[in-house]
């Protein structure tokens, strides 16, 4: 720095940023009065509702419920058994490739699968608003049963609520899913380290994108589906490929890769440098993202994972990736260093660097 | 379409220009040029930017992010009217967390207000002719690129006889806080990234003046990164020759007289305010529009009482400096402690794209970079 008004002050520079890296640090505090939109759509807020409140009442001596995993590890008898939950309120329920009865199970194994675990069973609990159409009804049920069996999931205990028209939109469903944890899985955020590869399991930003125009709120038609999927056999063939040498998988589902990337950063206190020309965008996807002025690395996926894997077991884990169908397009896009901690940076395509950040905002609602 | 796009993207060109660029610097000295428009600054953020330029070389973020410069004022208003039972409030997506002096739109919908993400007011109007039985109330903002938007639909509104549509205008024009930043004694800019999508609408010719009277080159520009690059290299080919004018690097879409077609359109449904409040900027004669009398039927703020309390920046705000240049982020009395990007008090502080978030978020990487 060279300007002569900078230097005296540089000491104070420094102080300044200490007191904003000391308060970054610190668990957030929760100021809102209400709950807003933002605190569900994944990014900053959501965080500050989890670490400020959920994590100091559910799990006051820290035994993990901060990892913030996509599910979590119990020992039954000796077994590592994974469990976790998900409710779904997307709206439109029906969209193109997909709709709120896939989306419950998939979403469900989904967590499972990223933790390592075989998917075994779930739980279907239905919220119903009076007057639901019984023809919508048997649709999402039976759309439940196909997606359960595509996944291998039993569905083995459920619950119904009805409530006044007008309390809920249409349906709304909560999904509990176990599997047992897989005997190759070692996986944990703290296992990352610099010089890991970052995989995605194929093109991003499908499934946020396909709400969105399904909608009808911006007058655009393209041709995009939602990447919906069960993801167990991916997360399969990269364990069987690369076994130990896989670190850590997340399943990229609301605020996207962005901030599954920003999350594990954190968790792992790594930097995570992605390279923007080397993450599959579909043309639809990409196109609509322009003209809404979107970034399809904060979109949500209902069938992609992403996954950090040994460097030198990057290679062989890509290639038994990419024989699973559904999972063709996968990809490495990026590396793990050890500078900035906590940081998410991108290499743009234009040959620039910058900063990707957890979105503070509120950008798509209810999409899933 | 991307086809067309990516041309503008191409990073082997975008080298070749930071080469030239490089070469056109001297290594003496430090170059500060303004990029006038928010559009330019995400351009800038996006594709990593001023990554690639000589570290000498440094861009200050401008006031022409329409969202930042809603004083909080404005905000109060538009919660005011949105907190009455008939109405359904709308308004861009990027409003919605902008802070008034007790609360954003996000809170007030939270509060139970019927406040509605729109993408063009257009969508507020189908929203209106949907509902007849409530009244829908458009927060219109920007400068004058999304005016002629709001005019356009306004005269629809009118000639569909559309009663239940009212619009909150808060456009405001672009030459006047230029002016206002260019007045002041302490400003240290050496040039200008003209307005792209302004200059559409209003050509390059209202612009003369800063060269003219101000001896500051601009040059106006597209939104692709070697759009910007190109720019630049025009700004500091005109220094380094010596010429100060304005010329047009976006002549793609920009025509020197701007498009008289929009300019009509705004000429019938806005009038020019006397003042109107920037947040950071402070008051501003004849800088924001409001609906001319033949648009007074759809003036929401003709129709319902408002606050109307102008809402001080606080005292310690340092926007102004941090828009001019005269000081950096973290040199302001608030910032950190006070302004920060989860309570901003300044504009610099509430788009994540403002001089003073991008700091917060990202000065210690940069300075990181810097020292390495």
């Amino acid at each position: 720095m060279a300007a002569p008004s900078d230097a005296p002050s540089s000491g104070r520079e420094q102080r300044i940023l200490e007191i904003i890296e000391t308060t970054r640090a610190k668990r957030p505090k929760l100021k809102d009065e209400r709950v807003t939109m933002a605190h569900g759509a994944g990014g900053k807020a959501t965080q500050t509702l989890i670490e400020g409140l959920f994590v100091p009442a559910f799990d006051p001596a820290g035994a993990g419920l901060a990892e913030l995993g996509d599910a979590g590890v119990v020992t039954v008898e000796g077994s590592p058994i994974a469990i976790t939950t998900d409710s779904f309120v997307v709206s439109p329920i029906r969209f193109p490739g997909g709709s709120i009865g896939e989306l419950a199970v998939n979403g469900t194994v989904n967590d499972l699968a990223v933790a390592g675990a075989r998917p075994t069973a779930i739980s279907v609990a239905l919220i119903l608003e009076e007057g639901l159409q019984f023809d919508v009804l048997r649709r999402e049920v039976e759309a439940i049963a196909e997606a359960a069996a595509a996944a291998g999931v039993e569905i083995v205990s459920g619950d119904t609520k009805v409530v006044e028209r007008g309390h809920a939109d249409q349906l709304y469903i909560t999904t509990t899913g176990v599997g047992v944890v897989d005997r190759r899985a070692s996986l944990s955020p703290a296992a990352i380290r610099a010089g890991d590869q970052v995989l995605v399991s194929g093109p991003i930003g499908e499934h946020g994108t396909a709400i969105m125009l399904a909608r009808d709120e911006f007058q655009l038609d393209a041709d995009i589906e939602s990447d919906t999927q069960p993801l167990w056999a991916a997360a399969d063939a990269l364990l069987g490929a690369a076994g130990d040498d896989l670190r850590c998988m997340r399943d990229a589902t609301r605020g996207g890769v962005a901030t599954v990337l920003n999350e594990l950063a954190r968790a792992s206190g790594v930097a995570i440098v992605a390279r923007e020309g080397d993450v599959p965008v579909g043309p639809a996807v990409a196109g609509a993202a322009e003209l809404l002025g979107i970034d399809p690395m904060y979109v949500a996926n209902e069938g992609r994972l992403v996954a950090f894997v040994a460097p030198e077991a990057a290679d062989t884990a890509l290639r038994a990736l990419r024989a699973v169908p559904g999972s063709e397009e996968g990809a490495l896009v990026g590396e793990v260093r050890s500078e900035p901690q906590g940081m998410v940076l991108v290499e743009t395509a234009f040959g620039g660097t910058r900063v990707m950040d957890l979105l503070a905002g509120d950008p798509l609602p209810r999409i899933c | 379409m991307m086809r067309f796009v990516d041309e503008f993207r191409d990073p082997e060109l975008g080298r070749a220009l930071a080469g030239e660029i490089l070469e056109r610097v001297d290594p003496g000295r430090r170059y500060k040029l303004m990029e006038v428009c928010g559009g330019h600054t995400h351009s800038i953020y996006k594709y990593g930017i001023d990554d690639v330029l000589p570290e000498n070389v440094e861009l200050v973020h401008g006031p022409g992010c329409p969202v930042c410069v809603i004083p909080m004022g404005r905000v109060d208003d538009g919660i005011a009217i949105a907190r009455n039972e008939e109405v359904i409030f709308t308004c861009f997506g990027d409003m919605m967390r902008v802070p008034g002096s007790e609360q954003s739109f996000a809170d007030a919908k939270a509060e139970g207000a019927d406040i509605r993400m729109v993408y063009s007011p257009l969508d507020a109007l189908r929203i209106a002719t949907s509902n007849p039985d409530r009244t829908v109330v458009f927060f219109a903002i920007g400068f004058e690129t999304t005016a002629p938007s709001t005019a356009l639909t306004l005269q629809r509104a009118k000639a569909e006889r559309v009663e239940n549509f009212l619009c909150v205008c808060n456009h405001v024009t672009i030459v006047p806080p230029l002016r206002a930043l260019l007045e002041s004694p302490d400003l240290r800019l050496d040039g200008f990234i003209g307005p792209g999508h302004v200059s559409t609408v209003v050509g390059a010719r209202p612009f003369e003046f800063i060269p003219a009277r101000y001896g500051k080159p601009l040059v106006t520009c597209g939104f692709e990164p070697l759009d910007v690059l190109q720019g630049i290299r025009m700004i500091l080919a005109q220094i380094e020759e010596g010429r100060c004018e304005v010329e047009n690097q976006y002549s793609r879409v920009v025509p020197y007289d701007g498009n008289p077609a929009a300019l009509a359109v705004m000429a019938e449904v806005f009038e020019l305010r006397p003042h109107f409040e920037w947040r950071g900027l402070g008051f501003i004669s004849q800088s924001a529009l409001k609906l001319s009398d033949a648009y007074a039927d759809f003036d929401a703020e003709q129709r319902y009482e408002t606050p109307g309390v102008r809402v001080a920046d606080p005292k310690a705000c340092q926007c102004g400096e941090v828009l001019k240049g005269v000081i950096k982020p973290w040199e302001c009395k608030v910032f950190g402690t006070a302004c920060t990007p989860e309570h901003a008090i300044g504009t610099c502080m509430v788009s994540p794209e403002g001089a003073c978030a991008a700091y917060y978020n990202y000065g210690r990487y940069r300075r990181e970079r810097e020292v390495v």
